[in-house]
């Protein structure tokens, strides 16, 4: 799993039928500390997340799949957690 | 899954036999401006997608899922175009 924020919405009218009824969310991965990593993703949400909040979003689409709740959907990342709190201490290099 | 913008189309008379019937289109991945990030890759679509339309795509073994029972052997498919997206 990652740590990521929400960062926007996504509307789509015209898409697989898979995913009908499925919350599509933007958002950005982080590490630890707050810091953006990588390109912003979409998530399907399955925990009633919203923009600004930090998730734990799972990028594999076995677990995707899972988090919709329906076999074989075309989808590769899911947010299965709201993060209530995070203490993690630096890594000295 | 990505969003990005079908920036082409691509003909192949000659592939895997699973692939026959698809469509192949170019998509430029976008970050949330609408500017390109990262590199382009061709896509199978499956939401009747057009060149300078916004979709999202969804990357990996799941790419296939769309044409199941068929195994399209594909790494990337368009699952859905984008009416919108908006920043909190």
């Amino acid at each position: 799993m990652q740590i990521a924020q929400v960062v926007g919405t996504v509307v789509s009218t015209q898409k697989h039928r898979k995913l009908e009824g499925a919350k599509l969310l933007l958002v950005q991965p982080q590490t630890p500390d707050g810091t953006p990593r990588g390109p912003v993703l979409l998530a399907i949400d399955s925990v009633g997340a919203g923009v600004g909040e930090r998730v734990l979003v799972v990028i594999e689409g076995k677990a995707a799949g899972d988090a919709l709740g329906k076999k074989a959907a075309p989808v590769d990342a899911a947010i299965i957690g709201i993060v209530d709190r995070l203490d993690a201490e630096e890594v000295s290099s | 899954m990505q969003l990005a913008e079908v920036i082409g189309t691509v003909v192949a008379s000659i592939k895997d036999t699973n692939l026959t019937g698809t469509k192949l289109l170019v998509i430029q991945p976008l970050g949330t401006n609408g500017q390109g990030v990262g590199r382009t890759l061709v896509a199978v679509d499956a939401a009747g997608a057009g060149i300078g339309e916004r979709v999202f795509f969804v990357r990996g073994r799941e790419a296939a899922y769309p044409f199941y029972p068929v195994e399209v052997p594909t790494d990337a498919a368009i699952i859905g175009i984008v009416d919108q997206w908006d920043l909190g």
